[in-house]
């Protein structure tokens, strides 16, 4: 079976798991909508303020959301030892990975769906002409955020503390498609709205080196 | 045992003199005077831990083709060395700053990406702790390992394109760069000297783990084996701590 269709197949298994329950989606939603409530205390939201700290606050609650709601990817395949029977099945072990993978990638972009524009109403931020410029932005984040998360979610499984330990891999990794994403969502909600000529590859950079390494390490995630 | 007194003898008096060199002979800085002076270590310990910084990122590869435990201990000794460097690095960076830049830490290119390598290294410190099984901790950690190393370029460019305070290198750092040759023979002896003592520890640290590797297979073998009504009852010390953290 090709690599492609066996993601496929497992895709849809990931999908047909979390529609069933929508425990991940619910509780990821929840979290963002009180972080950013949290942040609302944190500076006065104006039009003015929330264009130079609305960006940021925006990542870091996907930032802070992923590394909660990416640790059950692998995880929930613990309970009854199911990693093993994705071992056995005749795919690569990218397949598996990249189900994985994009499984997140639908469920966080899902959150961002949801929760871009009741951000822009709080924080009176106007997504009016930038909504799919901002899309890409936020496409090419999310991609980055959870191929490293989805990589950590298989490292982290094994470990004791696990819960803890994913943020602490992730976070400090993350670093840079943070400024990276900051700074290009910023140039979309300033003045004269702009796709930026530097971050917006910087992310396309980042979503390529991190997703190329998993292609090449996925055999050791998923091995016996 | 007499060789290891009589190393350590001579490493001590080569970093004792170091220390003298740095703070008698080299000379005085025109613009910052004495406090330069602590710049011969600082650059010593950047030098030492990205050399230790690179050494795990070559053993996480290794470990990966070759699945010789040896190049997992040999990565776990370098990270230990290049968290204290590192850390050593971060200590003495504030210290200088704050005289000379009237504050202690500002959130420029390098001393970002310096911070952020010694929490991934930190990090990748505290995976190893928490994985139990020594093989998966040897191959899920290098993993990371090699995740980590490919995000400090990453961090060093973001940073760099966002905003930049440091110094710029001062050696081979273009036109007009440069340094005094005195100073450069002192820094020389410098970087020598905390090489001399991070190698002996390095290779020690190396040996601890693989003698713990080794603890732990046997106590494996030991558990294994069917118990032998004829053989003497023997008893396994389970307490003993088999690894640990920095």
């Amino acid at each position: 079976m090709s690599t492609s269709r066996a993601a496929a197949i497992l895709l849809a298994k990931e999908l047909r798991l979390e529609f069933r329950t929508r425990e991940i989606l619910t509780a990821t939603v929840v979290f963002v909508l009180i972080v950013i409530m949290l942040f609302s205390y944190v500076f006065e939201p104006t039009a003015a303020e929330s264009r130079r700290y609305g960006p940021g606050l925006l990542w870091i609650s996907f930032l802070f959301a992923g590394s909660l709601m990416l640790h059950p990817s692998f995880a929930r395949e613990q309970t009854n030892d199911t990693l093993d029977a994705l071992r056995m099945a005749p795919v690569s072990p990218f397949a598996i990975l990249l189900g994985k993978l994009l499984a997140n990638f639908v469920f966080l972009s899902i959150t961002e769906a949801v929760l871009v524009p009741v951000f822009a109403v709080l924080y009176n931020l106007s997504l009016a002409g930038v909504a799919g410029r901002l899309a890409i932005v936020l496409l090419l984040g999310t991609l980055g955020l959870v191929t490293t998360g989805t990589v950590f979610s298989a490292i982290s499984a094994h470990a004791r503390m696990r819960e803890l330990l994913l943020p602490l891999l992730l976070l400090p990794i993350l670093a840079p498609l943070l400024i990276a994403a900051v700074e290009a969502t910023a140039a979309l909600f300033s003045e004269q709205p702009v796709l930026d000529r530097t971050w917006v590859p910087f992310l396309l950079g980042f979503d390529i080196v991190f997703l190329s390494a998993s292609w090449l390490l996925c055999g050791f995630l998923v091995e016996e | 045992m007499t060789r290891r007194i009589v190393m350590t003898a001579f490493i001590a008096a080569l970093v004792f003199f170091a220390g003298y060199a740095a703070l008698f002979i080299a000379p005085d800085e025109s613009t910052m005077h004495e406090v330069q002076r602590i710049f011969y270590f600082h650059l010593s310990a950047w030098m030492t831990s990205f050399t230790a910084f690179s050494l795990v990122f070559i053993s996480n590869i290794a470990y990966l083709k070759t699945r010789r435990i040896q190049w997992d201990c040999l990565g776990v000794a370098a990270a230990e060395i290049g968290v204290a460097c590192c850390s050593i690095g971060l200590i003495t960076g504030p210290l200088w700053a704050r005289p000379v830049w009237g504050i202690w830490w500002t959130w420029d290119a390098r001393l970002t990406t310096t911070f952020i390598l010694w929490l991934l290294y930190v990090s990748y410190l505290l995976l190893r702790g928490l994985l139990e099984d020594p093989q998966k901790r040897a191959s899920l950690s290098a993993v990371f390992g090699i995740f980590a190393f490919l995000d400090v370029p990453l961090v060093y460019v973001s940073n760099r394109l966002w905003r930049t305070q440091h110094p710029q290198p001062v050696i081979l750092g273009g036109a007009g760069s440069g340094l005094d040759p005195t100073m450069a023979k002192v820094l020389a002896l410098c970087v020598f000297s905390i090489f001399a003592v991070m190698i002996p520890v390095l290779i020690d640290r190396y040996r601890l783990e693989r003698l713990r590797h080794e603890y732990d297979e046997l106590r494996v073998e030991i558990e294994n084996r069917a118990p032998d009504p004829h053989s003497v009852p023997h008893s396994v010390p389970h307490s003993v701590p088999t690894r640990g953290v920095v």
